[in-house]
């Protein structure tokens, strides 16, 4: 039998706490859409998603009235469009985005992702077509977003592609210069990028998954921010125990919510992704976990520790109580998005190095940082480079999504609303990796013996 | 199918008459009630049967939205599911 302080509590954590459903995501495969005809193709992509999809919205919604939990976001994510129009006998991919676009528009949710291209290893014409289409298609578009997997730790690091990725972020960026460069908000680049995520902007649904299916993102930075207060001064044993207990409730609310959505829909169950994702509103702020452990300011030394700490605990607590984990399960720090991170950027106490520092113990990688808008492509590559390579070699997925704001230097920020907040510009390292990125061609794949 | 009603908000006369009259508009039978004063605030938990209810739970969620905001207190209704799988294994 519920008590009433069970009851209670859970009420307190929705309210106050910033509790919620981050995303409900369907995963649609679009290997059946395929077509010489690139306008056949399009019309196949929008019909077969908006079937599909249809009762997405509406169903989260049911779910959200009648559990009382808010789910954010609705969302779809689809399979790597580099496969899909590599069939089609066309040397423009932008009108598969717009039909993206358009499906997404019909279909009520908030971001479709999978203008995607996996290319670890090496580059299709399909693929190398794809990631050129990338600005336009980002700029002519609102709700679809792109990721590239540039790395993996079995293929190693295509290095050409992270040179090309550089050059196209800056073009993202002059395309949508009239709004602060949003399109590279929907632009992520990865290494082991994963094919279960529900997260945008790096979502896609890999090849390897069903026809259709569901997965679930929680959140709750604020819920465990607030379990911590409780244990001040308490050794990191009762630290790393709080959170799982905290994540332990926040995963099985998300189970069953999943299993809910799977039901109504008619759509196999994927994965919970069990991951603390920040937003700018006060009260649900990774940075203020941190904080809550005993650092003065995030960002100072001892955060990467205390976020080692929080990302495994919350895996631990969150992997019992689901049937399936997945995605990308952890702790985010995309700066923008985190009222804590905002203050330590704008202070001045979070900086690129320390960032890149914690992406070795975080769940992802360098997100949502704002960087000078004349930042060259290649020190762009460069910083996809490092990120690829502690992805690579800890065998952990990585991720680089980097705002150069056009006209604007450090001590510039770029206002972007909602979610995705507010970036103060960060500074970069001036001296310059050119020549280094000018080389192209492959780092090997790491060795997996002799570990020290 | 059963649900939890909660309730929180400035004690004042007539808060459960108000729901319960409310509640029985629409066929939903109370199983179980705890009040409490938390706080300075008044809370009370309500379980309730709402399997012969003459209204979907979102259409009963949205009454009581109304009436909360008649009487200046956060009324809500959810589903009993949620409180069991946050808190029993």
């Amino acid at each position: 039998m519920l008590n009433r302080k069970e009851i209670l509590s859970t009420i307190e954590m929705i309210d106050q706490q910033h509790l919620d459903i981050r995303t409900i995501t369907m995963g649609i495969s679009l290997l059946s859409c395929c077509d010489p005809d690139p306008k056949k193709a399009c019309d196949k992509i929008y019909d077969k998603i908006t079937r599909y999809a249809e009762k997405l919205v509406k169903t989260g919604e049911d779910i959200e009235q009648e559990f009382g939990i808010p789910i954010v976001n609705k969302r779809i994510s689809v399979t790597p469009m580099a496969l899909v129009a590599g069939a089609s006998e066309t040397e423009d991919y932008v009108p598969f985005a717009l039909a993206l676009d358009r499906a997404a528009q019909t279909c009520g949710v908030n971001f479709i992702g999978g203008y995607s291209a996996l290319v670890q290893k090496g580059m299709t014409p399909a693929d190398e077509k794809l990631i050129r289409s990338i600005p336009e298609a980002l700029s002519r578009t609102e709700l679809v977003c792109s990721s590239i997997n540039v790395g993996s730790t079995k293929a190693g690091i295509n290095m050409d592609a992270v040179a090309l990725m550089g050059r196209i972020i800056k073009q993202t960026a002059e395309a949508t210069a009239d709004r602060d460069g949003l399109g590279c908000a929907k632009l992520v680049v990865f290494c082991n990028a994963v094919e279960d995520n529900p997260f945008m902007a790096g979502a896609f649904h890999g090849v390897g998954e069903a026809e259709k299916v569901i997965n679930v993102g929680v959140s709750g930075p604020g819920v465990v921010h607030h379990a911590l207060q409780a244990v001040k001064g308490q050794p990191f044993d009762v630290v790393a125990e709080t959170v799982k207990k905290t994540a332990f409730r926040v995963t099985r609310m998300g189970q069953l919510v999943a299993q809910e959505a799977s039901r109504r829909l008619d759509t196999p169950f994927g994965i919970v992704d069990l991951s603390l994702a920040p937003t700018p509103a006060v009260g649900d702020s990774v940075a203020r976990i941190l904080e809550e452990m005993g650092l003065e300011t995030c960002g100072t030394h001892g955060t990467t520790a205390a976020l080692a700490l929080l990302n495994d605990a919350v895996k631990k607590g969150g992997v019992m109580a689901s049937s399936s984990v997945g995605g990308l399960s952890g702790a985010f720090i995309p700066v923008s998005e985190d009222e804590g991170m905002i203050a330590a950027a704008k202070a001045g106490t979070l900086r690129l190095d320390k960032l890149e520092a914690m992406t070795c113990v975080c769940s992802v990688g360098l997100d949502m940082i704002a960087v000078p808008g004349d930042t060259p492509a290649e020190t762009i590559s460069a910083i996809i480079a490092d990120e690829a390579a502690i992805g690579m070699v800890n065998c952990k997925t990585t991720a680089v999504r980097l705002l150069p704001a056009p006209g604007k230097t450090v001590g510039g920020t770029i206002e972007m609303g909602g979610l995705l907040g507010s970036a103060p510009v960060m500074p970069v390292h001036p001296e310059s990796s050119a020549d280094f990125i000018a080389r192209g061609g492959r780092i090997p794949a790491p060795l997996h013996s002799l570990k020290n | 199918m059963n649900a939890i009603v909660t309730v929180v908000g400035q004690d004042k006369v007539g808060i459960i008459a108000a729901i319960c009259i409310r509640l029985a508009g629409y066929n939903v039978n109370i199983l179980d009630i705890s009040q409490t004063i938390l706080q300075g605030a008044f809370t009370m938990v309500m379980a309730v049967d709402v399997s012969k209810a003459t209204a979907t739970i979102g259409e009963l969620s949205a009454a009581l939205a109304e009436l909360g905001a008649e009487m200046d207190l956060s009324i809500r209704i959810q589903r009993e599911e949620i409180f069991d799988a946050m808190h029993n294994i």
